[in-house]
């Protein structure tokens, strides 16, 4: 058993899962936003606040966010483990990420809900 | 045939280097890449590297033969130099301490394959004669038991060579899978519980090199694959 504190999860399996389930719930949502572009050829500003404007789509979209940040700090975290070997400045790099992936947290809940 | 072989000797050489040999190769023969070091050797003695059964069963001649890990002794060179110039460049394996020229530290392997305690553990008392498995238990270990130790799979695998403390690696975790397959044995939950931290297993990022590699045919990312089912299931 090998002890780590900077992984998301409390073990490696959680942070497998976790990788896993954000990649499929960002692939979906990635390719929903495709279709809409491609279902709207000459979209316009209007259609697209509109269908960020919905309920559904912003719910849709947090998860998306949180995915993301969840997902990026995953794989931050295990290319940081791989390649930063001096722990001063893997801590470094970790904490950057973190702020990061905390700022586009704030501010993308601030974007969808904000007023 | 050109034969290029890495050198060190660190007694005597500052870093390591590739020395050329021209081997002459009995015509209309496909030597093996072992036929080829021995003839080697004849000509420079001081070229070190490990053999013992020199039929693939032992796993000492591991080695990177043109780019790829492999036992010298059961490589053809045809198959070496396939698709390549008439040469072939021979290394020690990869992401490892070198003892000396091919020769190297396999000490963080088989600390790795120690931590899985690879022996059968059972805590039932003992049967009168021995412990019986069905055909179908049995067949469970095809595939799993047939690994030698060359070590040629953990030493093509980037996660063992940036995190050969952490990470078993292909090898070791074949056998974590081989003893968790194995009916006989009753602490299935303590190894589980071993293995659930974010290195020993779940670096494994699934490029299939050992795969590509194993001169035994077999499967390790699989094995990984059962073994990340088995705690997926322990904790659903």
């Amino acid at each position: 058993m090998v002890a780590s504190i900077t992984n998301l999860g409390r073990s490696g399996l959680y942070d497998w899962v976790i990788q896993r389930l954000t990649a499929v719930i960002l692939a979906v949502y990635t390719l929903f936003l495709l279709g809409f572009v491609i279902a709207h050829p000459d979209l316009q500003y209007s259609d697209w606040q509109g269908l960020f404007s919905c309920t559904a789509m912003k719910i849709a979209s947090l998860l998306a966010l949180i995915s993301i940040c969840a997902h990026g700090w995953v794989g931050m975290w295990t290319i940081a483990t791989d390649y930063i070997k001096p722990t001063g400045i893997r801590f470094l790099f970790l904490l950057v990420t973190a702020a990061f992936v905390f700022v586009y947290l704030v501010w993308g809940i601030d974007i969808l809900w904000g007023a | 045939m050109l034969v290029s072989i890495y050198r060190y000797n660190p007694e005597a050489d500052e870093a390591p280097y590739m020395q050329d040999y021209e081997i002459s190769i009995p015509a209309g023969k496909d030597l093996m890449v072992l036929d080829v070091l021995n003839l080697v050797k004849e000509q420079d003695s001081s070229v070190s590297y490990r053999r013992s059964c020199r039929e693939g069963v032992c796993g000492s001649d591991g080695m990177n033969i043109n780019g790829k890990n492999g036992l010298a002794c059961i490589t053809p060179i045809s198959e070496a130099t396939k698709g390549k110039n008439d040469k072939l460049v021979l290394r020690p394996l990869p992401g490892m301490p070198v003892i000396r020229d091919l020769v190297i530290d396999m000490g963080l392997f088989y600390k790795q394959y120690e931590s899985i305690k690879p022996y059968l553990n059972n805590n039932t008392p003992a049967p009168a004669i021995e412990r019986l498995q069905s055909p179908e238990e049995r067949a469970k270990l095809d595939g799993l038991y047939e690994c030698i130790l060359c070590a040629c799979c953990s030493t093509s695998c980037p996660s063992f060579w940036w995190n050969p403390e952490k990470f078993v690696g292909p090898a070791g975790l074949l056998q974590a899978y081989r003893f968790l397959a194995d009916t006989r044995d009753t602490s299935t939950e303590e190894r589980l519980a071993e293995l659930d931290d974010p290195f020993s297993v779940f670096r494994c990022r699934g490029i299939m090199n050992c795969v590509n590699v194993c001169p035994k045919g077999l499967n390790p990312t699989r094995a990984i694959g059962h073994i990340r089912g088995m705690l997926l299931q322990r904790e659903i």
